[in-house]
Order: C-alpha cells, then sequence, then structure tokens
C-alpha cells in the first residue's frame, strides 16, 4: 500500500516537473487569447524563451563568476519574458496593426521562433566548444525545492507540498493573479471585453488595439518563461536542440483543455504532464510509446467535443478568437 | 409643413435655450454619395422628436454624427449654444448623448451590469455589487425590468436592448437616440418602451427616435423631423399633422425617369407562392404567410422598408432558406407544375430560377472577388464539364460576350472582378445570370450603387428579359423606379405582403402607405 502510494506521488512529483513549463506557456496562451489574439507561435516563442533564458544565466555566471540561485532565477525569467515578449511584438504588429491572418502569422513565427531558439543554443554550443551548462552547484539548486529540508521530509504531502521547483510556486502565483485580474477588476473585464466583441468594446471607448498590444505581448512574455523552465526543470540546464519540441503546441492544447480559466491550468497542466511522462512510468505490453504520446492530444480533442455538445456559452473560446478587428468593418 | 427650424423668424438667445443640441448646415459624404446635405436640426429638453425617413435618407449617419461614430464633412454641433465637436462615442457621453442603435453592442457572456460599466472610468478594483445597485436604482426609476447578474445570452431581444437603454442612463446622458428600436419588438413590449420614454421626457431628457413607422410616430412623437434622400425637409409638430401628410414629405414628389416600359402580350403565370412562411436563425418570423403570382413577361417588383422579408423572399424561392409552411409552385412554360420547396439550390436552379443577388457587399455572393470574368462565369457551368479538367473555352466565349453586350469596362477576362468598379461588378453578375436564359430571374439592389447611366443599362436588360418572356422579379429600394420599369409591384411590410398594385397607375403615396403600413389600417 505504502509502496503505490510513494510511487503515486513520485508520478505526481514528476508531473508537476513536466507541468511546469506548460502552466507558463498556458497561462501566457490564455492571456493572449483573452485578448481576441490566437497566437499559434506559442512553440517558437519557448525555443526562444528556453535558448536566450539559458543564455542569460550561462553568461552571467559566465561573465561576473557570481554563482547565486536567486539572481539565476531572476535572469532566467526576465531573459526569458523579454524574448518571448519580442516575438509576441512582432505577431502584434502584423496581426493587430497590419491585420494579417494570425493562423499563418502564428505559424510562421512557431517556425521563426524554434529556428531563432535553436540557433542562438547551437551558437553558444560552438563557442563553449562542448555544451552549454551552468556551474554544477546551479544546475542542482535550481530545479531543487527552495523550502527547507524539513518542511520536504513531512511524509507524504511534504514532497508533494514542498518539493518543486520555486517555478511551479510562481506558476501557482502567476495563476491565481491572473484569475483576479480577469474576473475582479475593471481592466481585466474590459480585456475580456476586446476579446468578446471587439467593436462593443471599442464603442464603449476601450482602445482594442492597447489591449490587444498589452495582453499579446505580456502574454508571449509569461509563454516564453515555459522554455527556460523546461530547460531548467528537466534538461539538466543544458541546451538539447529536440528537448522543447512540442511543448508549445501541448500549452495551445491545453488552453482549449481548461477552458480559458487560468485556474484551471493549475490542474490542466500537472494532468498534461503526468500523460507526457506516462510512458516512463507505465509500460504497457505490445504499446508504443508513441501512443502514449498522443495522450494529451486525445483528451484534448475529447474536452473539445464533449465542450462544444453541451454548447454551454460559458465555455466557449472568447468570441472574438482569431479575427481581426477593424472599425470601418461595419 | 416643411419649414424647418430656421423657416421661422427666431430670437437667437431663444433658440439656444430651447435646444439641447443643435445641428448647423450638416454635410457628410461617403465617397460620391451625399448621405446628408447641409442638414438642421434641433433637438429640445422634455420633447420626442421623431427622426422619420426611407432608408437610405441619411437617418442614422445623421444620428451617428452625434454618437460619435462618424464625423461630419461640413457643419456644427451646438450644445446649449456652444459649438462642440463629437470625435468618439466617448466624447458623446461626455456631452450627456446616448445612442442606442440597431445592432446592440453587448457582450453575450457578461451580465447586464458589467455590459453596463463596460469602458467607464472608475477605481481598479471592479466593485460589481455596487454597479449592480446603481442598475436597479435606474430601473426603478423608469420602470425596468431586467435583472443586472443575468447574462446577455439568456436574454430576449427586448431586454438587451433594455440593458442598452439603462446603460445610456447610466452615464447620466440627457440626449437619448433610438435607432429603430421597436424593429424587433413585440407590440406589448414597445407598448412597454413607449410607456418608459414618456417617463424619461417627463424627466426633461431630449429623446429622437429613428423610424420609418407612422403609427409609432403618431403615438409617441411631440415633433416629426423628415429627410429625404439625405435632405432636410421639414419639422412639424406631431399633433398637428397626419400619416398623408408625413407620408409626403417622406416620398416627395414623383420624378419622371423615362424608363422605356413595353407591353408584353404574352404573359402566363409562371411562380405561384402561396402562405409562404419562413423563420430565420433567432426563430423570428421573417415572412408570413406570404402568397403571390409572377407572370413570364412582366417584371414583378417588390418594394418594403428594408428588412421586411425581400431577402427571405427570393432566398426561400432559390432554395437557400428554409421553408416553415407554404408552397412554390414552379409553371415551366412548357407546361405541367413543380413543386420547389424542398429541393436544392441546384435543382432549383436546373429548372431555369435563376437568382443574381446583388446584397449589400457585390462581392459577397455571387462572385469570386479574386477570379476574373472567365472563372465567375464558370461558377455556373462547372458541371456541364466532364472528366477532370475544366474546358475554359465556353466560359471564355460567354465572358467575352457579356463583355461586349453589356460593355464591361475592364483591362481584359481574366482581370479580378474585385478590382472593377461597382457597375461592372454588377454587369457581370448579372450577365452571368441572364445568360443561362433562365425563366424566373430574381434581381435584389440591383441598382445600388451605381450611376445613372450604368443604372439604366440595367433596367433595360429586365426589359429585354421581359420581352422574350422571362419572370422577373425586381427588388428595389427606389420607388420612382419601381413605378416605371415594373409592370406590378408587390409590396411587403413586416414580412407580410400589404398590397400588390399595377405599377402604371399607383402613386408613390399609395405604395409609401402601403409600405409602412399593412392593409393602410394601421398608419392611416
Amino acid at each position: 500500500m505504502t509502496d503505490v502510494l510513494n510511487s503515486l506521488i513520485l508520478l505526481l512529483v514528476a508531473a508537476i516537473a513536466y507541468g511546469t513549463p506548460l502552466l507558463f506557456g498556458t497561462l501566457g496562451e490564455i492571456l493572449t487569447e483573452k485578448s481576441g489574439n490566437l497566437n499559434l507561435g506559442v512553440e517558437g516563442i519557448m525555443f526562444m524563451g528556453g535558448a536566450i533564458g539559458l543564455g542569460g544565466m550561462f553568461y552571467f555566471e559566465k561573465l561576473t563568476g557570481i554563482t547565486s540561485y536567486p539572481l539565476a532565477v531572476l535572469i532566467a525569467l526576465l531573459a526569458a519574458f523579454l524574448a518571448g515578449a519580442l516575438a509576441s511584438l512582432i505577431f502584434s504588429f502584423l496581426t493587430i496593426t497590419l491585420r494579417t491572418s494570425q493562423n499563418v502569422t502564428g505559424l510562421a513565427l512557431a517556425i521563426f521562433g524554434t529556428g531563432v531558439g535553436q540557433f542562438a543554443g547551437e551558437m553558444m554550443r560552438i563557442r563553449v566548444g562542448g555544451y552549454v551548462s551552468l556551474s554544477l552547484e546551479l544546475t542542482n539548486a535550481l530545479p531543487a525545492s527552495p523550502f527547507p529540508q524539513a518542511l520536504q521530509d513531512i511524509p507524504y504531502i511534504g514532497k508533494l507540498l514542498f518539493g518543486n521547483s520555486i517555478f511551479f510556486y510562481l506558476g501557482i502565483l502567476a495563476a491565481v493573479l491572473m484569475h483576479l485580474f480577469l474576473k475582479k477588476t475593471r481592466k481585466g473585464l474590459y480585456l475580456r471585453a476586446v476579446g468578446e466583441n471587439p467593436s462593443t468594446a471599442d464603442s464603449a471607448g476601450i482602445s482594442v488595439t492597447r489591449y490587444k498590444y498589452l495582453a499579446t505581448v505580456v502574454g508571449g512574455g509569461l509563454s516564453a518563461i515555459g522554455g527556460v523552465v523546461y530547460i531548467i526543470t528537466t534538461a539538466g540546464c543544458t541546451w538539447n536542440n529536440e528537448g522543447l519540441s512540442g511543448v508549445g503546441w501541448l500549452a495551445v492544447a491545453l488552453v482549449i483543455f481548461c477552458l480559458w480559466r487560468p485556474l484551471s491550468a493549475l490542474w490542466g497542466s500537472v494532468l498534461f504532464g503526468a500523460l507526457m511522462i506516462l510512458y516512463m512510468r507505465l509500460q504497457l505490453p505490445f504499446i508504443p510509446t508513441e501512443l502514449y504520446k498522443i495522450l494529451p492530444y486525445v483528451v484534448t480533442v475529447i474536452v473539445l467535443i464533449l465542450s462544444s455538445l453541451r454548447n454551454n456559452k460559458e465555455k466557449q473560446p472568447p468570441e472574438g478568437l482569431g479575427l481581426a478587428y477593424f472599425r470601418e468593418d461595419r | 409643413m416643411g419649414i424647418g427650424p430656421y423657416g421661422y423668424s427666431y430670437n437667437e438667445r431663444m433658440v439656444y435655450l430651447e435646444y439641447a443640441i443643435e445641428l448647423r448646415g450638416i454635410t457628410k459624404r461617403f465617397g460620391p454619395v451625399v448621405a446628408n446635405d447641409g442638414i438642421d436640426l434641433g433637438l429640445a429638453r422634455g420633447e420626442i422628436l421623431a427622426l422619420l425617413g426611407e432608408n437610405g435618407s441619411g437617418k442614422t449617419t445623421l444620428m451617428n454624427m452625434l454618437a460619435g461614430i462618424y464625423l461630419p464633412d461640413e457643419g456644427r454641433i451646438l450644445a446649449d449654444g456652444r459649438p462642440i465637436s463629437i470625435r468618439s462615442p466617448r466624447d458623446a457621453y461626455a456631452h450627456g448623448i446616448g445612442m442606442i442603435h440597431q445592432h446592440y453592442k453587448l457582450v453575450d457572456v457578461f451580465t447586464a451590469a458589467e455590459n453596463i460599466v463596460l469602458g467607464m472610468e472608475g477605481e481598479k478594483k471592479l466593485d460589481i455589487k455596487k454597479a449592480n445597485a446603481r442598475v436597479r436604482e435606474i430601473c426603478e426609476r423608469y420602470g425596468f425590468d431586467i435583472d443586472p447578474e443575468k447574462k446577455v445570452y439568456d436574454m430576449s431581444v427586448s431586454e438587451k436592448q433594455t440593458v442598452e437603454i439603462v446603460k445610456v442612463l447610466y452615464r447620466s446622458a440627457e440626449i437619448l437616440i433610438l435607432d429603430e428600436p421597436t424593429a424587433v419588438l413585440t407590440p406589448q413590449e414597445t407598448d412597454r418602451l413607449f410607456a418608459i420614454l414618456r417617463k424619461m421626457r417627463e424627466d426633461n431628457k431630449a429623446i429622437v427616435i429613428i423610424t420609418h413607422k407612422l403609427n409609432e410616430v403618431m403615438a409617441i412623437s411631440d415633433k416629426v423631423a423628415v429627410l429625404r434622400k439625405g435632405k432636410y425637409i421639414g419639422t412639424v409638430n406631431t399633433a398637428e399633422t397626419d400619416p398623408h401628410a408625413l407620408t409626403d414629405m417622406m416620398v416627395g414628389r414623383s420624378v419622371t425617369l423615362n424608363i422605356d416600359r413595353p407591353l408584353n402580350p404574352d404573359r402566363a403565370e409562371r411562380l405561384r407562392v402561396s402562405g409562404l412562411t419562413v423563420f430565420d436563425h433567432e426563430h423570428v418570423k421573417k415572412l408570413d404567410g406570404v402568397g403571390f403570382t409572377a407572370l413570364g413577361g412582366e417584371i414583378l417588383g417588390v418594394a418594403g422598408i428594408a428588412g421586411s422579408g425581400q431577402k427571405e423572399l427570393l432566398e426561400a424561392i432559390a432554395g437557400l432558406c428554409p421553408v416553415a409552411r407554404g408552397s412554390i409552385t414552379y409553371l415551366p412554360p412548357e407546361g405541367g407544375a413543380d413543386e420547389l420547396v424542398g429541393r436544392t439550390p441546384m435543382q432549383i436552379r436546373k429548372k431555369g430560377v435563376s437568382l443574381a443577388f446583388i446584397p449589400e457587399d457585390r462581392l459577397g455572393m455571387g462572385l469570386v472577388g479574386s477570379m476574373g470574368m472567365t472563372g465567375n462565369m464558370m461558377l455556373r457551368s462547372w458541371r456541364r464539364g466532364s472528366g477532370p479538367f475544366v474546358k475554359r473555352k465556353q466560359p471564355r466565349d460567354l465572358a467575352n460576350k457579356v463583355l461586349n453586350d453589356l460593355e464591361v469596362v475592364t483591362p481584359g477576362i481574366e482581370f479580378p472582378v474585385r478590382k472593377l468598379s461597382g457597375g461592372n461588378v454588377q454587369k457581370v453578375l448579372v450577365g452571368r445570370e441572364i445568360a443561362s436564359s433562365p425563366s424566373v430571374l430574381m434581381t435584389a439592389y440591383a441598382v445600388r450603387g451605381l450611376d445613372i447611366n450604368t443604372s439604366y443599362t440595367i433596367y433595360n436588360l429586365m426589359t429585354e428579359q421581359k420581352m422574350k418572356g422571362t419572370a422577373v422579379i425586381f427588388v428595389g429600394e427606389d420607388l420612382d423606379v419601381l413605378l416605371e420599369l415594373c409592370d406590378r409591384i408587390l409590396v411587403l411590410c413586416g414580412g407580410k405582403v400589404s398590397g400588390v398594385v399595377d405599377a402604371r397607375t399607383a402613386t408613390k403615396e399609395e405604395i409609401g402607405l402601403l409600405m409602412t403600413s399593412v392593409g393602410g389600417k394601421e398608419g392611416a
């Protein structure tokens, strides 16, 4: 009995580690989509966030010689956020100002960002000769829990509640803040109005362009943090060209899965994290691992079918999602 | 009658005190089209002004300039005698002007109160309880019946309208403009709305209702301002006028157009419609027991205020919209009778019932903008070919024929039709429909936005078809054109047939009255 419970806890802890990058990717995309922008470039944004976040930490440590856990966390978050924000700024300019198709632009950004991330990562690797890696101290500290060992040693719940990386707790904070922003503040209401019905928002005197830009840029930055979190928590703080592939797409699927709700993203990302690693933990004979890997997508499809069958107005995507707004289109 | 605010000799200061908002010489152009031509109008507090006019007379455009949607090209707007400029809806609210548009601007997944506070300045934290309380307070004061916490998607049309009105009152508007507020309401809901409007009048607010329903004008307004084709005709006191006088002001004198109208002696019944009832997506009845016959060798005009069911009528005949009740019988020239209800558009088209539907955006239905004339011709003929490859020769010949016969101005038949001028696009569309030599040809707004000469080309094409024995159904907006082009005119009002008149003897006033009231009962 204890064995089952223990392995379940271990699975959950691992699921959280794999789910944390998804959590950031999804939260960012929820914010973006709440403004009516469908940014399919999350995959590229996360690649950029991963490579540039890692690069930031690596060069900071190398150039200054300072090995500091809090500074490294801060630099990782900041560098990744800026990279993602910049990529989303390009996306915003194209789709909001120039009103290009969001689907096409998003796909282009996914390809572009993946390329930029791989290029930056690879360049760093060649320059260093070998592979990019942080000091052993940081590599061990970053994915570890920020809480004292005593807390983690509480039977069963200690590991689960206090044994995760700092990024998971930051992710929870971000999700709660985003929930409060969207539901309880005036600006949040206006942002949702922009995503639902931009012409109504416009005629109410809300600047549709400003809200869309801000939400998309901040959302892209958040998604990009997911990239660097992935590198830190699951890739051992080294760059690997293929490591991040598919995570961004999963984040896009997860947005649909959790019906555009930041709080649902919390358990949704852990569930998706579990589905991602299930093949390592639960091997069934004759079932190839590839089948396991499609599980998150299968679940998303089922959720999509169920939510459209129920035809519940509250569980639909923002009505203006994916559509460019042009005031004179009346 | 026909005297504007400037027809009276007046003391300027008195006018300043009298009018909350005054428009002076307002002109608005959209490209070459003059939507409003030097209009003067005054809105007084404690008064309900009805702004009356046919479709396209510029009522909504004029009011949109007060609401901050459009900017006037010329003229001034005065608020309590001081010139103001209204550049956005926000500016309009700042001056106490609120407009309730015909298409409600509401977010479906928000509650009433959330919609009402949208865009307002205020504290960062959204105090929805406070907003709910204020909404309830306003509702109590004016006798509205809405729950501030109800979601918009659960609301009826009338409730949505109430939310829009409360939204305006919440912003402490003193001047309310309602654009065709009764168009979507039931008679009971209309009565309730009018009671509310009267209450607001007692509250010393200035109210404008844009309408073309004469009975409502008589019922609710204190004064009536009439626009016709973008021009201001005059303002009269409702108590001193009657629907006939207002119709005269609204439609004006007949203009002679000299459209050639030969009589085709060979007329035969081609289409028999009876009891046709159609509902739209929102289960609103769009056609209600419509019955008529269309004869081969005649042009049957269809008149009516926009949205009276013209579009649904044509689409029902073409098989594009589902028929709830009634029958549409097609009587081919070679004899026999065919029921069209339940057939697919393709089957109906094959029988020779052709629809050249020209919607508001000409390229929306019927043509593919980025393809040339040849490609667009092929959209009708591709079924004729066999094998996997398209044959371009026939459609190319047809395109050339349309090009020459109708004098389409284009750099070439492969030139994207999107880039042609409106008139030429129309010619391509009508030319293609005619080329299939249909026995029933339906057109809607075939001359919308066209210049005079091109319009005449289209009229002549219709007449040519009629002389060949085709039954032409011509949905039009301009009564002068309908009276001179058609043989008979079917008048629709609120989805019902309010009359069929002989276009050779009918008068514009007669049709005008039929358009605004079923059987002349309501308005007259």
